[in-house]
């Protein structure tokens, strides 16, 4: 009796709830975003857009990142790695189809990879499958990776959204007309104003709580807020106009998410420019700017200060602000002792997003006070990389740097920062041979020590992700460990 | 008249072609290669390179030139290097954003000066008058995108009449479609009506002081009839003109517009084009633009020409 | 020329002020441009800010001073580019009239006007990297071929006129005869849409440093003010309103000031608009 009236208590309640939801909850989001994709392959471009839109939602690799960083099975259920490292066979789900019908299976990885790492292929993220030396189909559903030598990092790197299964037949339409295995299907896009997605009703996965969901395209920041305000969004993750989220905060419609992404921003510094090629002039630099300003200024307070290139929710971050703390009389004493008493003249050449922008004019007032005259160019992205970034030709930039773990840019005396030191570039060679997890920290915060107290580059804060989104709304990425809009957990309250 | 036709055709053509040689070659000393932009900072050369061949950016100068025009004359512009769509295809979605939009302001601004116009052609000279003539150099004066911004403060965000911008298709309704171009028209609209009012006044003081018109009067024509029998219809001919000429103002024009209300029409297609690198996609809507003025001078010139032969020799 | 039109008069002060406050700048302004103060942003007017703070917490009324030299210094030079190529090509197409030369002349005219003008400005700060100079050039540019034509269809009617022909059967060159003779007989019509222009350039280098394509910072400019200020327009409004209004008056102020000029130098118009 008791267990029957347990049994019906449960029947109501479920029916109670599910009535609830199919009633009062929306199954439809819209969702803002600062840029447009260019086009909707994420193995053919580098634009982040891209994944924001298809990663995990349409596209799914072998594994994948969660919200909290960690990397998860995904198409690929498990996985063994031999002893020696270099063999990695992945077992894959069964039955998961594409969108158009056909089966994803073993022959469809070897594709994939095959044809990111080919000769030809226009991958952005090339260097991810460079230590690839074979891909083997053992049956339907299991798949040997063989590498040329052993990295760690392999299973992060099959998580990256550049390294999506995708089938042959339909691959070539990606770029409009995305097919792949995930949770929604791609259903239409108006260029220039909105892409939607709809639920795949043939998921192989858990089956997702939208119905459907819409990207719409917003670059301007005051219109980005207007249409957050007016209810015309349901939520804009990565909100570009950090002014006015007190607004936000303050109206009970809306959830103001400050969360952090792997974005180091930096005043990167040309080490080759015949200033800055000096230890003291970088150090000067580093003491003339007021980090705290910048944040306040550039970022309306958000942002974390950082005095290296490392993520400070890494575990093994250590803050170095110290070695860099605001001292302008330092500053000026160490230039005169490099040989600049009166200063000296400089570019700073800025990238379009408002934290270099601002974070610049602000960086250029600092400069000034201490004799070093910068003078501000606010490019495009497409100058930014041909001048700076490939060129070369700049004494000083502002950019966020959004790979995850990323320090090894520094090993890379040709990179654009030009920072050369056979030291560093012998530790980060010895670490990826280093598998003792204890070992690896020590080396990681080593190598932390050594850029900061190089001073190769200014170190800002790092870069925060603040995303408005309503109320009603549960299951939203708050931090960005990959640049994605995950929707496969995002569902309506009532 | 014929022969007059022929040599405007033949100069016309000569435009055209000295319009796509100017367009290319600004194109062509745009820094930034479209490949690097699209692979981002973590590229490789030979990934880039690879790119490249497949965009068919490595052509020469002059084979490029003539595969860009050929395809052209065929209604062909080529594929956009970031949508990875034809450029027709935008090209037409875009224009039914961007022709409404004309449309819809070029409506709000004649309704607005035509009667304005013709009010302070009427009261010359008195208080209205001159309300009316400082009413209009404010609205000349004010910048357009300023105004939108205003008018999204107050519509928009304070009274959420309208939404901020963005267009949700003619497909989603008529009436919504409309509701969404009107801020962006009332803003685009201001300062062309306050510039068609002024037009519409001296047109008509010009014809009333015509020496037909003063004898009409002194033979006791009322003013009233005077502009009305007299005056309208010839100042139709000045005002129309302007209304061509800001047409197609309004077509390219609202490149800021468009980019205040986020509305996806054709002026911010070339925006975007030019800070994404997307050159195909700009030089073939500059192009189109282009082609469009030369047209519309042209059928405007003959117009003219038929209507007044003395205008055949210049 | 005893009797000045109200217009000239009126427009004639409201320009003169925002010269003065440019001119003034040079020398003075209540609070330095250049340095930031974070701590006091978005302040609002007051004693001490008489327009209140920006985002980084400079002066506004400093700022719109020294705007208001960026705004001028471009609007002047591209004027001047565009008199100092327009009116010889313009002269030149007028004295060569019935030539295919002037037809060609006139022909490049209407093909630059073809042209969409703020689409080939962003286009040629894209190219050439965005500076004060180049938006100069960039608008410069399309004033050019106004110049051009006003100054052919003035000094086609002078050419008519009986003293021009004596003068050229007594053996004038074409050249001196328009430096002579034509040019200061346009003068007044130059003038008048010189300030037409001027106006245009003001809204023109307003828009392009609107879209960023204009001077650089830390040089204030009113285009970029607004540019800055428009997310913060729900917070702060001032910070978008005065740099608007700076831009309409001083805008005003010049088309008034061409109205009123138009009626005392052309006499054509004096009769239509007494």
């Amino acid at each position: 009796m008791n267990f029957f009236v347990k049994k019906v208590a449960t029947a109501t309640a479920i029916l109670l709830s599910s009535t609830i939801i199919s009633h009062a909850a929306q199954t439809d989001i819209t969702i803002g975003m600062q840029l447009e994709p260019p086009n909707l392959d994420p193995t053919g471009g580098a634009a982040g857009a891209i994944d924001q839109v298809v990663y995990a939602n349409i596209f799914e690799g072998l594994t994948r990142y969660q919200a909290d960083g960690s990397i998860a099975p995904a198409l690929a259920k498990s996985w063994n790695i031999s002893d020696d490292g270099l063999s990695y066979t992945f077992h894959l789900h069964e039955g998961v189809k594409f969108h158009d019908g056909s089966s994803m299976d073993a022959e469809d990885v070897k594709f994939s990879l095959d044809r990111a790492r080919a000769e030809d292929s226009t991958n952005a993220q090339k260097a991810l499958f460079a230590g690839i030396a074979s891909v083997d189909v053992i049956d339907a559903t299991t798949v040997k990776i063989t590498l040329s030598s052993p990295n760690g990092g392999f299973i992060t790197n099959m998580a990256w959204g550049d390294a999506v299964i995708v089938a042959p037949e339909s691959i070539g339409n990606a770029a409009t007309n995305p097919i792949g295995t995930g949770p929604f299907v791609f259903s239409n896009w108006v260029q220039g104003d909105r892409i939607e997605i709809s639920r795949n009703d043939n998921y192989w996965g858990n089956p997702v709580a939208l119905d459907s969901a819409t990207f719409k395209f917003i670059s301007d920041p005051t219109a980005a807020f207007a249409a957050m305000m007016a209810g015309d969004l349901d939520a804009f993750p990565g909100y570009p106009a950090p002014e006015t989220l007190p607004q936000f905060a303050a109206d009970p419609r809306f959830t103001v998410i400050g969360g952090n992404t792997e974005g180091e921003t930096i005043l990167s510094t040309n080490n080759k420019d015949e200033h800055f090629s000096k230890l003291k002039v970088r150090k000067a630099l580093a003491h003339a700017i007021n980090r705290q300003e910048i944040i306040d200024g550039a970022m309306f307070g958000y942002g974390k200060p950082i005095g290296t290139h490392f993520a400070p929710h890494h575990p093994d971050y250590i803050d170095l602000t110290g070695n860099s703390n605001y001292d302008p009389e330092l500053s000026k004493k160490l230039l005169s002792e490099a040989g600049y008493p009166n200063g000296f003249e400089t570019t700073l050449k800025l990238p379009p997003p408002s934290y270099a922008r601002r974070g610049g004019e602000i960086i250029a007032a600092q400069l000034r006070a201490v004799g070093i005259k910068a003078e501000i160019s606010n490019l495009e992205w497409a100058d930014w990389l041909k001048q700076v970034f490939k060129g070369k030709d700049y004494g000083l930039t502002i950019v966020s740097h959004t790979e995850p773990m990323d320090i090894g840019i520094y090993a890379r005396p040709t990179y654009y920062f030009q920072y050369d030191n056979p030291d560093f570039q012998q530790l980060m060679t010895d670490l990826t041979a280093e598998s003792d997890p204890s070992s690896r920290s020590a080396m990681l915060k080593k190598a932390q020590r050594i850029i900061s107290e190089d001073y190769v580059n200014g170190y800002l804060f790092q870069l925060a992700r603040t995303s408005v989104i309503n109320s009603k709304i549960k299951g939203m990425w708050e931090n960005s460990p990959t640049q994605a809009t995950d929707l496969t957990g995002v569902s309506w309250t009532d | 008249m014929l022969q007059f036709a022929l040599t405007r055709f033949i100069s016309l053509s000569l435009s055209l072609i000295a319009a796509s040689v100017v367009i290319f070659a600004v194109i062509e000393i745009i820094p930034g290669d479209p490949a690097s932009f699209m692979l981002g900072i973590n590229a490789q050369p030979d990934t880039i390179a690879a790119l490249r061949e497949q965009l068919g950016l490595n052509g020469s100068l002059l084979s490029r030139y003539v595969n860009w025009v050929s395809g052209m004359l065929v209604g062909d512009f080529g594929i956009s290097y970031t949508y990875k769509v034809p450029v027709s295809e935008l090209i037409l979605a875009r224009v039914w954003i961007s022709l409404p939009l004309a449309v819809y302001a070029l409506a709000i601004s004649t309704l607005i000066a035509f009667p304005v116009g013709l009010i302070a052609a009427a009261k010359r000279g008195k208080t209205i008058d001159i309300t009316i003539m400082g009413t209009t150099q404010l609205g000349i004066a004010i910048p357009n995108f300023w105004f939108a911004m205003i008018l999204v403060l107050i519509f928009a965000i304070n009274l959420r009449w309208f939404s901020a911008g963005g267009f949700p298709g003619w497909e989603e309704g008529f009436l919504l479609s409309i509701k969404s171009l009107t801020l962006p028209a009332i803003a685009l609209a201001l300062p062309q009506a306050s510039i068609l009012a002024r037009i519409m006044r001296s047109s008509i003081l010009d014809t009333l002081d015509q020496d037909y018109v003063r004898t009409a009067r002194a033979k006791g024509l009322s003013q009233r009839q005077a502009i009305w029998r007299h005056a309208l219809k010839n100042a139709l001919i000045p005002v129309l003109t302007i209304i061509g000429m800001q047409f197609s103002f309004l077509m390219a024009g609202a490149i800021i517009i468009e980019n205040v209300f986020f509305l996806p029409g054709l002026g911010r297609l070339i925006f975007q084009g030019i800070t994404q690198r997307d050159l195909i996609v700009v030089e073939s809507v500059v192009m189109l633009l282009v082609f469009a003025v030369i047209i519309v001078t042209f059928i405007v010139d003959l117009t003219y020409a038929a209507v007044d032969p003395r205008l055949r020799k210049r | 020329m005893t009797h000045f039109p109200r217009t000239l008069i009126f427009g004639g002060i409201l320009f003169s002020i925002f010269l003065l406050g440019a001119l003034i700048s040079f020398v003075w302004t209540p609070a330095d441009v250049e340095i930031l103060q974070i701590t006091a942003r978005f302040k609002l007017p007051s004693t001490a800010h008489w327009f209140g703070t920006d985002h980084f917490g400079r002066d506004i009324f400093s700022m719109i001073m020294v705007g208001a030299r960026t705004s001028i210094a471009v609007a002047v030079v591209a004027v001047g580019i565009g008199i100092a190529l327009g009116v010889p090509l313009g002269l030149w197409a007028a004295a060569n009239h019935g030539h295919w030369l002037d037809d060609f002349i006139m022909r490049g005219n209407d093909l630059v006007f073809a042209f969409p003008s703020l689409i080939i400005a962003i286009l040629i700060t894209a190219v050439f990297g965005p500076s004060a100079f180049n938006a100069i050039i960039a608008i410069g540019i399309f004033n050019i071929p106004v110049f051009a034509r006003i100054s052919r269809g003035g000094a086609l009617s002078i050419w008519t006129l009986d003293y021009i022909l004596s003068a050229r059967v007594a053996g004038k060159r074409a050249f001196r005869i328009s430096a002579e003779h034509i040019l200061p007989n346009i003068a007044n019509l130059l003038i008048v849409q010189g300030t037409i222009q001027f106006s245009l350039g003001i809204l023109a280098e307003a828009a392009l440093s609107y879209v960023g394509l204009g001077v650089q910072p830390p040089t204030p400019s009113w285009g970029r003010m607004l540019a800055d200020s428009q997310t913060m327009i729900s917070i702060a409004p001032h910070l978008a309103l005065f740099p608007g209004f700076a831009i309409i008056l001083t805008v005003l102020g010049l088309n008034l000031m061409g109205d009123g000029l138009r009626d005392i130098l052309d006499p054509r118009i004096r009769r239509t608009q007494r």
